[in-house]
């Protein structure tokens, strides 16, 4: 099940490592893929596209076709399309929503962790209690009484990832506060902005960069959930999430309707999870078997 | 033991006292009126004055939350306006569903994550070792909607083994009953499994390492008695504590596979409510699931530290 919540002391790092990485080639892959998924999406309004929303009642569920390269779906839409504007709405959801964590989350976070006190002590009582929701039920939940639309979708998802990404600052500035550079810091007479600034954030920056990746990848199927479910981006807008539910209804006749947007979905997923895990390999001074 | 108890009580009521409020405040302050909602677009704004102040919408709101509350305290979590049903009866009716498929999912989990991480822990770092292991990682990219989807076209439209919805009550047939499980409850295992794998698998490695259980080797005992015996208990830690977690995220969690399969579980209560706009029973079934939540990592907490004495004497 997907949740909004990743083991966050997996993220307990000691200052950046510079660590010779032999990138594998699956992480290339990911890489690649990724870049291509981007630019398509970024790029759709100029690629030679048929419109995603345009209706074709003579050629439902069409096999490809030199005019449409991936076919059509259950009321002749361009599938190729459709999978490139969806992809425009999963990565737009996906990295928008965790970025309002890592900033609000992170601050939030890293303030906890190096000041402690009563602040912390609140901090760490709200983060526990919005983590004891379990995170799918309040996006429903919210999404519901908000309205459904890509705007509300962000705001709500991201809120929710904001507890995981305090969580994970906090441990990570905590472990970093008592540290010799910023003891030495401090002794200097730094002042606490510089020591934030300067010292800490560049080394909770990776693992926090790190669980962002996952983030999106969480994100990226929470979003998809709800669509799925008709309860995420609202219709007509293609979104891989609603294209797998709506292809759900003709899985007898036309599996591929549901298996393509599902194959792109799994692949984008699999690429942020790999991007991600490599990095937060790369700040883990752990033994990557254990 | 009990000072610890009471220690873990005394954090877990004002947890729960949160969850309450955001609860509520979720449902109050967010936009869209109650009144209109039941009375429709057709609603004279008389009507509309008259259903809030029968319903005690033009209280102020900290008023509004103690009486709801106060209620709340009592067993009344409310009524929908759609078809009458008490919440709790709502909410009973379908427990007995979701706990059935909960049971199903973590007792396939288990059985497909217990034997595959022993093997793992065992051949650590061969070549079935990192199979499994990515395999496991991989799975973590596919939600089980697209598991639902695969397995529905494979087992229900290909090969016609399986119903994919159509559930029956188990007192009126229960072959029928258990076999609308097979799907949901599967599609949820393969969501548990590689969780519950990478747990164990990693603890084990660690007890595997431990003075006896060369001593156990020594005395040439065999090895799966070894394994199951004197490796396994101490490795479960780890197990117990998602295993209980994951029990307690299914309670509200499955909701995406009771959709998929039409099983009349909590799940399914809630996706229903939102679909009917139904605001009091999605408002009692997400307080109903969040406090579920929150009391079953309580006992997961307990049984913790029941099993490892470190975590009471507040060391670990």
């Amino acid at each position: 099940m997907a949740v909004l919540e990743i083991e966050g002391d997996t993220a307990l790092v000691s200052p950046v490592r510079r660590r010779r990485s032999r990138p594998s080639g699956l992480f290339l892959v990911a890489l690649v893929w990724l870049a291509l998924i981007g630019l398509a999406a970024i790029l759709a309004d100029f690629l030679p596209l048929v419109s995603p929303t345009d209706m074709d009642f003579l050629g439902k569920r069409a096999p490809p076709s030199a005019e449409h390269l991936l076919g059509t779906d259950q009321l002749g839409r361009d599938m190729l399309s459709r999978l490139i504007y969806g992809a425009r709405i999963s990565l737009t959801v996906g990295l928008l929503a965790p970025a309002i964590g890592l900033v609000i989350g992170g601050a939030l976070g890293m303030l906890a962790g190096y000041f402690g006190g009563r602040f912390e002590v609140i901090t760490v009582g709200c983060v526990d209690v919005l983590l004891a929701f379990p995170p799918l039920v309040l996006a429903l939940a919210v999404t519901a009484y908000l309205g459904q639309s890509v705007l509300n979708l962000t705001l709500v998802i991201g809120v929710l990832s904001i507890p995981a990404f305090t969580r994970v600052a906090r441990a990570v500035t905590l472990s970093l506060s008592q540290r010799e550079f910023v003891v030495a810091a401090r002794t200097l007479g730094a002042t606490h902005t510089r020591i934030l600034m300067r010292e800490l954030l560049p080394n909770v920056a990776l693992p926090l960069l790190a669980f962002f990746l996952l983030g999106v990848a969480v994100t990226i199927v929470v979003e998809g959930a709800l669509s799925f479910l008709g309860l995420g981006v609202p219709p007509p807008a293609p979104s891989w999430g609603s294209m797998i539910g709506e292809g759900r209804e003709s899985l007898d006749i036309a599996p591929w309707l549901a298996f393509l947007p599902a194959a792109f979905m799994f692949a984008t997923v699999l690429a942020f999870n790999i991007v991600g895990d490599t990095l937060r390999a790369l700040t883990d001074p752990r033994p990557a078997t254990l | 033991m009990a000072k610890f108890i009471g220690r873990r009580l005394i954090y877990l009521l004002p947890v729960l006292l949160a969850v309450t409020l955001l609860t509520f405040l979720i449902a109050s302050l967010l936009p869209g009126d109650l009144a209109y909602t039941i009375l429709g677009d057709q609603a004279t704004p008389e009507k509309v004055a008259a259903l809030r102040a029968q319903m005690g919408l033009d209280l102020p709101i900290w008023q509004r939350y103690l009486l709801w509350l106060w209620d709340v305290l009592h067993g009344d979590f409310g009524r929908s306006f759609r078809t009458g049903e008490t919440v709790l009866a709502a909410v009973l009716d379908r427990l007995p569903v979701s706990i059935e498929l909960m049971i199903f999912a973590e007792a396939l989990g288990l059985l497909i994550g217990i034997p595959l991480a022993i093997l793992c822990a065992v051949r650590s770092g061969s070549a079935i070792d990192r199979f499994l292991t990515g395999l496991a990682f991989g799975k973590l990219s596919l939600p089980s909607f697209m598991v639902a989807i695969l397995l529905i076209y494979l087992f229900a439209v290909q090969l016609g083994w399986l119903p994919a919805t159509g559930w029956v009550p188990f007192t009126e047939d229960p072959i029928g009953n258990l076999r609308s499980f097979v799907l949901p409850a599967f599609t949820l295992a393969f969501a548990e499994w590689p969780v519950l794998m990478r747990v164990l698998r990693s603890d084990m490695i660690a007890t595997l390492q431990e003075d006896y259980i060369t001593m156990a080797k020594a005395k040439g005992l065999r090895p799966a008695r070894i394994l199951l015996v004197h490796a396994l208990k101490p490795s479960s830690l780890t197990l117990v504590t998602v295993t209980g977690i994951n029990i307690g995220r299914l309670i509200g969690g499955a909701l995406i596979v009771e959709t998929i399969f039409a099983l009349p579980g909590i799940g399914r209560l809630l996706v229903g409510a939102i679909y009917a706009r139904d605001f009091i029973i999605l408002q009692g079934v997400v307080l109903f699931v969040a406090t579920g939540f929150v009391l079953v990592n309580f006992v997961v907490d307990m049984l913790y530290a029941v099993l490892d004495p470190r975590i009471r004497h507040g060391r670990a």
